[in-house]
């Protein structure tokens, strides 16, 4: 177990360095100067964009940058912003509101996903199934901002049921809305996951051995189809914490949450450079950190994963 | 009237011997399919008292285990009782509620599934899963009693060591491992019947031989019938009192197992005692020890000495394969797969190498048709040796030895037509022109018996046997010198099985082939090889040709292998002297 | 086994046989002649053909497709002349959906609007599957150290969400956005997927007798993974792929509703929904046509996907 998690951590790395690399690359080195950017369409002069430059070691080589950059983050250092706020600041603002919209969220997912999943794979084929398919389509199909604004509109306007925006008034109340949007394409795929998962179980032959064992009906589905179902959608859950905290741009943008998406928006609207580098690098950090803790689980749950 | 659930009883139960424990009659069963509806089980009939043993014996698709499962209704998928009865202690159970047979289950009829690897849930340990059976069945008692009645129960199906292994998981067991504990699973709550359904195919034969003696103690103890389901109609005999043979979903012969077995009625089961590998061995041994030449004897030398005139075609010397274990204990981190294996295969003969699981049969195999490269030793073919050859002679050394392996589902690309597969390996050796290929694939066709409309065909079309044919036809497609054999027979149902055999057989004698066949069943062996190299752990354990083997078996483990053979005790012929 | 010395009378326990025409005996394994040849494919589509799923999707993605490459036979209204009058008009004659709020037609905005999703669905799944199932094909069939390190590779791009990837680089990009862009951007950071699928499918096929069996006539290892490995690995590409087109149209409007994504001057959805938002206290009817529309494309192609999945299923295969 120690060496499967040893392993997992140590092939972790790699990715940790590479995705930061890529990020830094990509908005460093890529045509399209920051500093011009920043300027907007208005332009910047030239003695003050030398002057940045320096400021903010642009005119350094890229790994020189990078290394700088990377012993930053270590250092609980993430610049400033060009408007001298600290980024470090900002991310203490802004992620945990964002993570508790992300685990409200995992949580309605999770919940109902699994459990209309159950359903529906015990009774493949049957009315319950088939409209819960087509529920699951069409939320797949109909992008999150759409949802999101019909929601919104309908719930938080017209009925007047759940507050419209978040802003500032950040309680589980105010999140509810924005984290059923968020949830709901991952709550689909969870649906047809489980719904897969259990109905495949549902033949398995240990399932029927263990029906010819004299166990009841209900006691072999939870304890053994549900138990062996739930293996892959656990993963897909730990999976996607990462996505959803980084997803949530147009949600936050939708219902006004200052948070990662948000924020993170905004900076790149702005070209703040540093600001959109550094919240990437935390959510990459967020995502293999979510998949440590998936591969954690999965060992738990499945013990043949234990000492491979 | 329908039974509550009853206390466990922990002692044999006594019961009239006069009234019939299972009463079948008339079953018909039938699943529900896309093309239609498919009788999988017509008008079946069977009897078993208490304590009796019974099998049910039939190739794939004669509805033996549709009929067992049937009882207990644990139909899979589409799978319905559409006529007929079934009474268990005198209670008509066709037509009973879920909740009756919920009672019956673990506690009155236990079952033991044929397939150790996927028949205990993965995620919980093996101890968990006893308890769980004897919770269900009216166990009373606090969780260490219950603990230490799991232990007993393993250690009496012939687990060692019971209560440590009770909190390991099933991927920690090996098969046989596995098996115990289904048959401990299966008697825990000690019922009256047991359903056994080929509880040992998927084991070693040794393996097999040793928990079916302990299943057979087990249940005479405690007074519980038995209700085995098998192909191997030796393996029927030899455990059952009573036989009951099925075809296409109909009984066609039952009755006193030996009785049938020495004069079977309807025709099947004529085809049945004569192809079954077992009773074949068992009659060639006979044959010969009473100096009559035996008919069924498929070697070419006829087992009794090998003309060496022929030639020598392969020779391996001191052969051996080390593989590198990952992550092992400390110590050694390799594996000695094959260790020191020496012998020689003369021309136009069939050389058998026979083993059980680990022996190191298949990777001498591997060997042989140089898909790995051995740690140690040579090989020579025709004099050639054949390490450190350039890429275009081992390119050319394929064309003179192809291989035939085991599994009939996996051994034809399913996007391939045949004719496609059978045309590769001419496409690939450059041979011919389209035209003359065709005409190649038409000629191997007809010399496995197939027709040559099979060219167009996919391999999900076809069963097993004529996968295994056409896999056969692609062996021979470059007019190798050498076929080498893993398993090619194992798979197989009883009558296809000896179709196969007396195809290669007859290929042997037109084309002059010579044959490496690697088996674990000795039986086959008996009918169709002039030498024996048996293999254990690697090393080879004892050589000779296969007379002296059977007649004169000098190792310890080779006797051990003859004996497992199913149906080695049997007497089946009358007169002359059990072995 | 005991057998009782002194039988009880049980004559069903006697010996019986069937008569021979009650249990008529076949020869041994005869290739059934009757029916047609069928290749796996074949018989996928003949599972394909009766499903209602297949033929509903199969409309939608047709039309669709259509209107993206004929819009002039749709309408002959120029979707880029709006007139600042008609500004939120109603719905009249030659105008079934109304105007928005830049006065511009609706409904020749949604009928135009399908090329640019279409283009970006089709181009970015086709440069996805490419990209994705070579590394992944060559990640399964190789396996050992290259394998750890296209993994990894991977792994990097999954890492890292594709929206974001794509709102960074596109804000970048800010002043030479095209649908190529768009199909660069979405097909770089998109293939992971279909890589981690393909190099699962090549691995449990590539210890299958049949790939030792080629190996054994000494058929190459590039030629057995084009051959023999990626053939057999097609069905869950496929269903992948499908869905992917599906969902990369979500994306590009998820991109061109932040603004990021397609130029205003190519007619959008995502765009026009961007601009509707912000209608949706006066007109909310006005959010309703391109969504409605882009729901409707995204269903087709998931729909089909699900309907390819579920008759490529092995596991609904008799044999």
């Amino acid at each position: 177990m120690v060496r499967y998690l040893g392993r997992r951590l140590l092939q972790a790395l790699p990715v940790f360095f590479g995705a930061t690399l890529l990020i830094y690359f990509m908005v460093f080195a890529l045509p399209g100067d920051p500093i011009l950017a920043l300027g907007g369409d208005r332009g910047i002069s030239d003695a003050l964009a030398a002057q940045l430059r320096e400021k903010y070691n642009l005119d350094k080589p890229f790994m020189v940058q990078y290394l700088l950059f990377l012993k930053g983050i270590l250092t609980g250092d993430f610049g400033t912003t060009f408007s001298g706020r600290p980024v470090g600041q900002l991310i203490a603002q802004a992620f945990p509101v964002t993570f508790k919209l992300a685990m409200m969220a995992l949580l309605f997912e999770a919940v109902f996903g699994i459990v209309f999943g159950l359903i529906a794979g015990m009774k493949k084929g049957g009315w319950f199934d088939s409209s819960v398919l087509v529920v699951s389509l069409f939320v797949i199909a109909v992008p999150t901002f759409v949802i999101g604004f019909v929601l919104q509109f309908v719930v938080g306007v017209k009925w007047g049921l759940l507050p419209v925006t978040v802003g500032s008034d950040v309680t589980v109340k105010s999140l509810l809305m924005p984290a059923i949007v968020l949830g709901a394409v991952s709550f689909a795929y969870i649906l047809r996951l489980t719904r897969t998962s259990v109905s495949e179980n549902l033949s398995a032959d240990f399932v029927r051995t263990a029906t010819a064992k004299g166990l009841g009906r209900p006691r072999v589905v939870t304890v053994h189809v549900l138990r062996n179902s739930l293996i892959p959608v656990v993963t897909y859950l730990g999976a996607d914490l990462g996505a959803l905290m980084g997803g949530a741009i147009v949600t936050e943008g939708i219902f006004n949450i200052h948070g990662v998406g948000g924020t993170l928006y905004l900076a790149i609207q702005q070209g703040h450079a540093p600001t959109v580098v550094s919240f990437t690098t935390i959510l990459v950090i967020v995502y293999i950190v979510a998949n440590l803790g998936v591969d954690l689980l999965y060992a738990v749950l499945d013990p043949r994963i234990r000492y491979a | 009237m329908s039974r509550e659930m009853v206390d466990v009883q922990l002692e044999p139960s006594v019961l009239d011997p006069n009234v019939p424990l299972l009463k079948v009659r008339d079953l018909d069963v039938q699943f529900a399919t896309g093309t239609g509806v498919v009788r999988a089980v017509r008008g079946a009939n069977l009897t078993l008292y208490p304590g009796q043993s019974l099998a049910i014996v039939g190739e794939s698709g004669s509805g033996k285990s549709t009929t067992a499962h049937a009882i207990i209704n644990l139909l899979p998928g589409t799978g319905k009782v559409t006529g007929g009865s079934i009474e268990f202690e005198g209670n008509e159970l066709v037509g009973a509620s879920e909740k009756t047979f919920v009672g019956i289950r673990g506690s009155q009829i236990g079952l033991v599934p044929q397939d150790p690897m996927t028949n205990l849930n993965p995620v919980w340990s093996i101890g968990y899963q006893v308890r769980e059976t004897l919770l269900a069945n009216g166990f009373t008692g606090s969780r260490r009693e219950a603990n230490a009645r799991v232990a007993e129960l393993l250690a009496e199906a012939g687990l060692p060591d019971a209560a440590r292994r009770a909190k390991q998981f099933p991927h920690e067991f090996s098969g046989g491992m596995r098996q115990r504990a289904l048959i401990a699973i299966g008697l825990a709550a000690r019922p009256k019947l047991l359903i056994a359904d080929e509880p040992t195919s998927a084991l070693d034969v040794t393996v097999q031989r040793t928990i079916l003696d302990h299943l057979e103690t087990l249940t005479a103890e405690l007074g519980t019938a038995v209700l085995f389901i098998t192909h191997d109609l030796g393996l029927a005999a030899e455990r059952a009192s009573q036989l009951v043979v099925m075809y296409r979903g109909q009984v066609v012969e039952s009755g006193p197992a030996l009785k049938i077995l020495q004069d079977p009625q309807h025709p099947y089961t004529q085809r049945l005692v004569a192809a079954a590998p077992s009773l074949a061995s068992r009659r060639i041994q006979s044959a010969k020890e009473r100096g009559q030449r035996p008919e069924e004897l498929k070697a070419v030398t006829g087992g009794d000495g090998v003309d060496r005139s022929r030639g020598e075609l392969l020779r391996v010397e001191h052969l051996t394969k080390e593989f590198e274990i990952r992550g092992a204990a400390k110590g050694s981190n390799t594996f000695k797969a094959v260790d020191d294996v020496s012998f020689t295969v003369t021309r136009g003969t069939t050389m058998a190498l026979v083993g059980e699981s680990g022996s190191g049969k298949s990777t001498v195999a591997n060997i042989m048709l140089n898909l790995l490269q051995p740690t140690e030793g040579t090989i020579y073919f025709e004099g050639q040796n054949l390490h450190g050859l350039g890429r275009k002679a081992e390119f050319a050394f394929r064309r003179r030895v192809q291989p035939i392996f085991q599994n009939p589902y996996g051994s034809l690309d399913p996007m391939y037509s045949i004719f496609r597969t059978l045309e590769e390996p001419l496409r690939v050796h450059h041979i011919g022109n389209s035209k003359t290929r065709e005409a190649r694939v038409r000629e191997l066709l007809e010399m496995v018996a197939m027709p040559a409309s099979t060219m167009r065909r996919f391999p999900n079309e076809l069963s097993g046997g004529q996968r295994q044919r056409v896999a056969v036809a692609r062996a021979l497609a470059l007019s190798p010198e050498v076929i080498v054999c893993d398993e090619a027979v194992s798979a197989l149902d009883v009558l296809v099985q000896a179709q196969i055999l007396t195809l290669l057989n007859d290929l042997q004698a037109e084309l002059g082939l010579t044959y490496l066949f690697i088996t674990h069943d000795l039986a086959v062996v008996r009918q169709i090889a002039d030498e024996v190299c048996v293999m254990q752990a690697g090393r080879i354990v004892e050589s000779a040709t296969t007379d002296e083997v059977f007649d004169n078996p000098r190792q310890e483990y080779t006797r051990e292998l003859l004996a497992a053979i199913p149906g080695a005790s049997l007497d089946v012929f009358g007169s002359g002297p059990a072995a | 086994m005991p057998e009782p010395t002194n039988p009880l009378a049980r004559p069903e326990q006697d010996h019986f046989f069937a008569s021979l025409d009650s249990a008529v005996l076949g020869d041994v394994d005869v290739v059934d002649e009757s029916a047609a040849p069928t290749s796996l494919w074949q018989d996928a589509w003949r599972e394909l053909r009766h499903r209602v799923l297949f033929w509903a999707s199969a409309a939608i993605i047709l039309l669709v497709i259509v209107v993206a490459v004929a819009p002039q036979l749709f309408t002959s209204v120029d979707p880029q002349y709006c007139l600042l009058s008609d500004s939120l008009g109603a719905p009249g004659p030659g105008h079934p959906f109304g105007f928005d709020k830049l006065g511009c037609d609706v409904y020749a905005r949604v009928i135009y609007g399908a090329r640019a999703s279409v283009a970006v669905g089709v181009l970015t799944t086709l440069i996805v599957t490419l990209l994705g199932a070579t590394v992944g094909a060559v990640a399964g069939a190789y396996g050992g150290w290259f394998d750890s390190l296209l993994s990894r590779v991977t792994d990097i791009f999954f890492a890292i969400p594709l929206v974001l990837a794509a709102v960074t680089v596109m804000s970048i990009f800010r002043s030479s956005r095209t649908i190529l862009t768009v199909v660069l951007v979405l097909g770089v950071f998109g293939w992971p997927q279909i890589a981690r699928i393909t190099r699962g499918a090549v691995m449990s096929v590539k210890n299958a007798e049949f790939v030792t069996a080629a190996k054994a006539l000494g058929v190459s290892k590039p030629a057995t993974i084009v051959k023999h490995l990626i053939p057999n690995a097609l069905a869950p590409i496929i269903v992948t792929a499908t869905v992917s087109l599906g969902t990369f149209i979500v994306a590009e409007a998820t991109l061109s509703f932040l603004g990021i994504g397609l130029p205003p001057n190519v007619v959008s959805w995502g765009h026009d929904i961007s601009q509707a938002q912000r209608q949706l206290r006066t007109m909310p009817s006005l959010i309703f046509y391109p969504s409605g529309a882009l729901a409707l494309t995204v269903l087709g192609f998931i729909m089909m996907g699900d309907a390819v999945r579920d008759a490529l299923d092995p596991k609904a295969r008799k044999r």
